[in-house]
Formats: C-alpha cells, sequence, structure tokens
C-alpha cells in the first residue's frame, strides 16, 4: 500500500556488487518504503536474486560500489546476523538443508536470539511450541514438520512454506522473498501467497523477486521493477507484469537499449 | 607369585624403560583362583615379555605416534581412594538399576548397585572365580587374544578383577547396565578389563563407560570381550571421556553366534591419545552388527580407531557410521577393515567414514580397507574430509545467529547423528550437553 508520508526503509543507491571478480550488479538503485510491496522481475542473469542475497550479506558477493541504507544505517556495515535481527529477512530460493538439527529447535532457537536482541521476551520450549503451531496453521503445515531436521526431505513447496514459516516467527521490517514462487503447485502457491499477505503491516514492507508474474496474482505489488544486465531497467505498477507476461522481457530490454543511459 | 619378565628389545630404549616400570609393580595374582586363570595370567606375562611395544614403524600404528605416552612413567595402582556417591553423581545414569564401579581399577561396592540380583548376573570377576562360576573360562582370553598384541598382553598379565555380565538364556533385560571406571591418581596405569556373555536368545545393553575425577595424566589400558550367543542381541555404548591429558588404550573384541545382533555406539571425547581397537567376529551364520563411532576432540588430542568386522559366515550383515570432529592441532585416524572369508556368501556390508576439520592444523588419516574371498556379497564404503559447509553457516546467520553460534549448532548437529543412536535417554542428554559445550566456540 502506498501512503504519501510513509517512512523510507530500504534506500539503495547506485550500487554496483561482483562475484568472483564478475561484474554482476552496475548501478542498482531503489526505494521501498513502510507498507509498500515491490516486485522485483527480470530474465534469468539480470541480478536480482544477487541484489537479494546482497541485502542479506551472503559472503560471497563484494560490494565493489553504490550504498544501501536500512532505517539510516549503513547496511553494509552489518554482519549478515545483524541485518537479521534489524529486520531483513531473506526467503532463500533454495532453502539450506540442516541434517541433525531439528526444524522445531532450529525455530525456537532463531526466533529467540532475535527477540532477545530487539529486547523482547523469550519463550521457554512449551510456549514456544504454542506460538508456532499457531502460525503453521496460517500455512497450512503439518506439526510433523517440527520434529524433522531443517529442511530434510523436504518437498520443494515445504521447504518454501518454512521461509515463510520463519517469517512470520522473525516479524522483519522488509522482507525480501527470492523465487518464493518456484517450485510451488498452484495449491501450495495459494497457501504461501495468503501467508505471504497475511504478515503485510503498514509497518513493514515486501521486496518479491520473482521470474514470473503468476505469484502477482496472489500478491498484488504496488511497484513492478524489471532488471537487466544488473539494473532497474524500468519502474512501473502492477499492469507493468502484466505486460511482462504477455510480451516477454526482450520487449522491455530493447525498449531501454534505445534509451540506455536513461535513469531507472 | 609374580614372574619375572624379560623385556624384548632390552632395556636401553624408552618403550622398553616404559614396560618394566609398569611391570615392577604386577598386582598380585588372585587368591582362590582357579587353575586356568592362574595360567591363562602367566602366559600373558610371557607374551609381554616377547612382544614390542609398538611404534609408527608399525603398520597398525603408522598414523598414531604413541611416544608421549611410552616416554612416560605410570605405576600400576594397588589401592584407591574412597568415594562418596555425591562424588560420582554426575557420571549417574538413572536408568541403569545395575552398576559396577571401579575407582583406579578397584571395585568399589558401595558406589554400586543391583549386583548378584537374580537372572540377570551383575557381578567382578574376583568374585565370580572364587564361587566358580562357570562359563568364563570359555570366553575370558579366548576373544581379545594377547599372543601378539602387547597392550591386551599387558592388560591380561594384571588381570585380577573386573566387570562380568551374564545374562542367562532367553531373558531380555529392559534398563542398561553400567560399568563405570573412574581415574583419580596421577601418573596411574590401570587395566580395567570386562567379560559380557549374553546367552542364547537373550538381549542386554551395557555401557562401558570411562571417566576421570583428575585432570591428568594417566594410563588406562582396557580390554572388554562381548560374547553374543544364537539370536542373543547385545547393544553396547563405549563412551570413552578421561582427562585430556590422559592415554587411553582399549580394545573390544566381540564374538557373534548364528543370527546374533551386536550394536554399538562408541564416543570417544578425552584422553591426550586415544586408541580403540574394536574387532567383531561373525562366528555363525546371519548375524548382524552395527558399529556407529564419534570421536571430539580439539587442543593436541589424538584419537585412533582400528575396527575390524570379520565376516566369518554367510548372510551377515554390517553397518559402520565412524565420525569425527577434529578442531585445533587435533588429529584422527580410522582404519576400518572388513573382512569377507570364503564362504561368507550373501554378506551385506556397509562403512561411511565422515569428517570435520575444524581448523587448519586439524588432521584426519582415513582408510577403508576391505579384504574379500567372496564372489557373491554387498560390500559398499566411502569417506569424506570437509569444513563447516558456508552455505548452512550463512543460512542461520541470515536468521539471526553469530557466526560463531551457527558454526557450533552445525558442528553439534554433526555429532548429534551418532549421539542420537543410544538408547538411553538420560546418557543422551548428557553427552549431547558435553558435545555441545566441545563445539561451543569453536573457530
Amino acid at each position: 500500500m502506498i501512503r504519501a508520508n510513509a517512512e523510507t526503509l530500504l534506500e539503495v543507491r547506485g550500487l554496483c556488487a561482483s562475484v568472483e571478480g564478475v561484474a554482476i550488479l552496475k548501478d542498482m538503485s531503489l526505494t521501498v518504503k513502510r507498507g509498500e510491496v515491490h516486485a522485483l522481475m527480470g530474465p534469468n542473469g539480470s541480478g536480482k536474486s544477487t541484489f537479494a542475497k546482497i541485502l542479506a550479506g551472503h559472503p560471497a558477493y563484494q560490494v565493489t560500489g553504490g550504498s544501501a541504507t536500512f532505517e539510516g544505517v549503513d547496511l553494509f556495515a552489518l554482519k549478515p546476523e545483524e541485518r537479521a535481527r534489524a529486520g531483513v529477512f531473506l526467503g532463500f530460493q533454495y532453502p539450506i538443508e540442516i541434517p541433525g538439527v531439528a526444524n522445531s529447535q532450529f525455530l525456537r532457537l532463531t526466533y529467540n536470539t532475535v527477540q532477545a536482541q530487539r529486547g523482547r521476551e523469550e519463550l521457554d520450549p512449551l510456549e514456544f511450541d504454542d506460538l508456532v503451531r499457531e502460525k503453521m496453521k496460517l500455512l497450512e503445515m503439518n506439526p510433523d514438520f517440527l520434529d524433522r531436521s531443517v529442511n530434510e526431505g523436504f518437498s520443494g513447496g515445504e521447504k518454501k512454506r518454512n521461509e515463510i514459516l520463519q517469517m512470520a516467527l522473525l516479524d522483519p521490517r522488509l522482507a525480501v522473498l527470492d523465487e518464493t514462487d518456484s517450485g510451488l503447485d498452484i495449491d501450495a502457491l495459494r497457501i504461501v501467497a495468503s501467508g505471504i499477505n497475511a504478515l503485510g503491516t503498514p509497518d513493514n514492507a515486501v521486496l518479491l523477486v520473482t521470474h514470473y508474474q503468476r505469484l502477482l496474482n496472489y500478491i498484488v505489488p504496488d511497484y513492478v521493477h524489471v532488471m537487466s544486465a544488473g539494473r532497474i531497467i524500468r519502474t512501473g505498477g502492477r499492469e507493468l507484469a502484466l505486460e511482462l507476461e504477455a510480451r516477454g522481457y526482450d520487449w522491455v530490454s530493447a525498449a531501454s537499449g534505445a534509451a540506455a543511459g536513461a535513469p531507472a | 607369585m609374580s614372574t619375572p619378565v624379560a623385556i624384548a628389545g632390552g632395556t636401553a630404549t624408552a618403550a622398553g624403560d616404559f614396560l618394566k616400570r609398569l611391570l615392577k609393580g604386577q598386582t598380585q595374582a588372585l587368591e582362590r583362583a582357579p587353575d586356568w586363570f592362574t595360567r591363562l595370567r602367566s602366559a600373558a606375562v610371557d607374551r609381554v615379555g616377547a612382544l614390542k611395544v609398538p611404534s609408527m614403524r608399525d603398520e597398525e600404528w603408522r598414523f598414531t605416534d604413541i611416544a608421549p605416552l611410552t616416554g612416560r612413567a605410570f605405576e600400576p595402582v594397588q589401592t584407591a581412594p574412597t568415594l562418596s556417591q555425591a562424588d560420582i553423581a554426575r557420571f549417574n545414569i538413572e536408568e541403569a538399576t545395575h552398576r559396577l564401579v571401579f575407582v583406579d581399577g578397584v571395585f568399589a561396592p558401595a558406589l554400586s548397585a543391583g549386583v548378584d540380583g537374580p537372572g540377570l548376573q551383575v557381578t567382578t570377576l574376583a568374585q565370580a572365580l572364587a564361587v566358580r562360576t562357570p562359563g568364563i573360562e570359555a570366553h575370558l582370553g579366548i576373544h581379545a587374544g594377547y599372543q601378539d598384541q602387547l597392550f591386551s598382553a599387558l592388560n591380561t598379565a594384571f588381570l585380577r578383577d573386573g566387570a562380568l555380565v551374564m545374562v542367562p538364556p532367553e531373558t531380555a533385560v529392559a534398563e542398561p547396565v553400567h560399568l563405570l571406571f573412574i581415574a583419580t591418581r596421577k601418573d596411574g596405569a590401570y587395566h580395567p578389563r570386562c567379560l559380557v556373555s549374553a546367552a542364547p536368545g537373550s538381549a542386554v545393553t551395557v555401557v562401558e563407560d570411562y571417566v576421570a575425577l583428575t585432570d591428568e595424566a594417566y594410563f588406562t589400558n582396557a580390554v572388554t570381550e562381548i560374547v553374543v550367543a544364537d539370536n542373543a542381541r547385545v547393544t553396547h555404548v563405549r563412551v570413552q571421556r578421561e582427562s585430556g591429558a590422559a592415554f587411553h588404550i582399549g580394545r573390544c573384541a566381540v564374538s557373534l553366534g548364528r543370527a546374533a545382533a551386536y550394536r554399538s555406539v562408541a564416543v570417544a571425547l578425552g584422553a591426550r591419545i586415544s586408541r580403540l581397537d574394536h574387532c567383531v567376529t561373525q562366528a555363525g551364520s546371519g548375524s548382524e552388527c552395527t558399529l556407529d563411532a564419534l570421536a571430539l576432540i580439539g587442543a593436541r588430542q589424538i584419537a585412533d580407531t582400528h575396527s575390524v568386522i570379520d565376516h566369518g559366515q554367510a548372510h551377515g550383515t554390517s553397518r559402520q557410521l565412524h565420525k569425527c570432529i577434529v578442531g585445533a592441532a587435533a588429529q584422527a585416524v580410522f582404519n576400518g577393515k572388513v573382512l569377507v572369508r570364503r564362504g561368507a556368501q550373501k554378506t551385506d556390508s556397509a562403512q561411511s567414514s565422515r569428517n570435520l576439520l575444524l581448523s587448519p592444523k586439524a588432521r584426519v588419516d582415513t582408510k577403508p580397507q576391505l579384504e574379500i574371498f567372496a564372489d557373491d556379497v554387498k560390500c559398499a564404503h566411502g569417506a569424506t574430509v570437509g569444513q563447516l559447509d558456508a552455505d548452512q553457516v550463512f543460512y542461520l546467520q541470515s536468521r539471526g545467529l553469530s557466526e560463531a553460534a551457527a558454526k557450533s549448532l552445525l558442528t553439534y548437529a554433526f555429532g548429534a547423528e551418532i549421539i542420537d543412536r543410544i538408547p538411553i535417554t538420560t546418557l543422551k542428554a548428557r553427552l549431547g550437553e558435553a558435545v555441545l559445550a566441545n563445539t561451543a566456540g569453536t573457530p
């Protein structure tokens, strides 16, 4: 929801980044305010997943230029865990499996760590169990997820639900959801999308990184950005996603090629 | 009654001195012992005189330098301090109704429980020998051969007392039996001995537990023999949590009858240098064994496991998962031999060695050793050595855990796979805490 006087959460200016010496992001800029839903779209290799990982502090990527501030704080001065505690959440495209760590143990540990850092009350196992079961209902998750190792042997859809469950528990200001729709059948997509919608408030914001517009049938974005070759080349409203769906990415890339150098 | 011993290789070497000093205080032979027992001891004394102290020039010891052990003076322990229940409360396993406690190798009746009950027999070797309990001569010193193993010979030469667990036929014992060996004395040498005999159709769980009430160096030289008769089932949890300065040499020999089952979980946390020779012989057809192990070491610790699974009969199965977590400048050694003899057709064996190195100076030497003389068998093996997965660390960090907490949790999880296989709730929880404490704050 766009509000005229909403505070800025994330301000990215002229961001350049590389992985193993190869430049991926080239002059990327983006502003996200409280209450807004942004969709970051683009063809494979355009840099949208890289952007998501850089916001979370993935160590494989080097920031080579530009800035990112989160609620006025230099994001790049923070370690990944400090960003998480400050309220940045990355929903992974490929959630990581952690054999040997029970999902319930993992969820409670992360929840309590973040709660403590925010000066809020930690929960004992019984209290936490009540909370997590409540949140799991939102995502129509079977309680036996709690007893299994983190993401181990989960189907693609189960992993994505587990990501949104973590988002529900950690209560981020900015949720960056990387290809959350990939690997979901239509029922799972509906459930995950309604979970994300239910978590939206006027105080937080969502950045959906997605290749396809089908997720946007369920989560209506305020802004749609199209990335190409490491930067945003076009920004519009929801209708831009529909146009991309109908005409493909080549159309917008070609159109921006003609206007190369113009600010996004 | 002690027989004078001549040491092979002369007395000029440090290793020779090590043996000489050890043997100087050889304990008195047991009063009222049967003749066969006295003969066993003398034969072992003879072997000690003939065998050399192993060094890295020996194939079986090529990765493990025991010079810090053989270069030290240890004295056999004759008497032990009196401990109270409170002193050893933290080693208590609530589920275990039968417990034998040995302090510096000496039986402590006041700390023990459930001794000499009906049915299941949990007692000391000395007591059983004195009353001529049958069924000991056929096994004691038979399975853990001392003829060519110096440390087993040394243990047998000092044989005087030990733990005895005998399960009657067709008897399933629900509660675990706890055999607790406590070291308290600096520079002490002691030679714990266990014999577990499960009669046909019986089932029992035995915890063999080595602990310390000192941080000092001492020498534990343990030998355990486990006999699992036809259709019997033994679950064996072996815990080595000696002091960080101690030396622990152990041999565990297991013999399986027809359709017998042996499951073991061995956990090595302590000792400056530890070595376990774990040998399972499938003497009957259709028997099965599972050997799971975890070595979690840091500082300059060395933990060496040599296992031998001897498939001597057809239709045997074996499963082995050996894990090592190696930090600082520690070194883990694993040599897993699987022998499939001619005629042991339809053997199904799988071995996996998985190792986690936590520092650049940590080291692991792992070696599968398959010797197969039958042609219709299934034998798999594999080994991995690696560091913590960077993606897993980042995933946990992205959820708010510090890098140190993330690494600690992942290290714990690696070890927990083995700890979780211990079928005793309190021991599992206790060891889980110990693993967590040892992995916390890893670099």
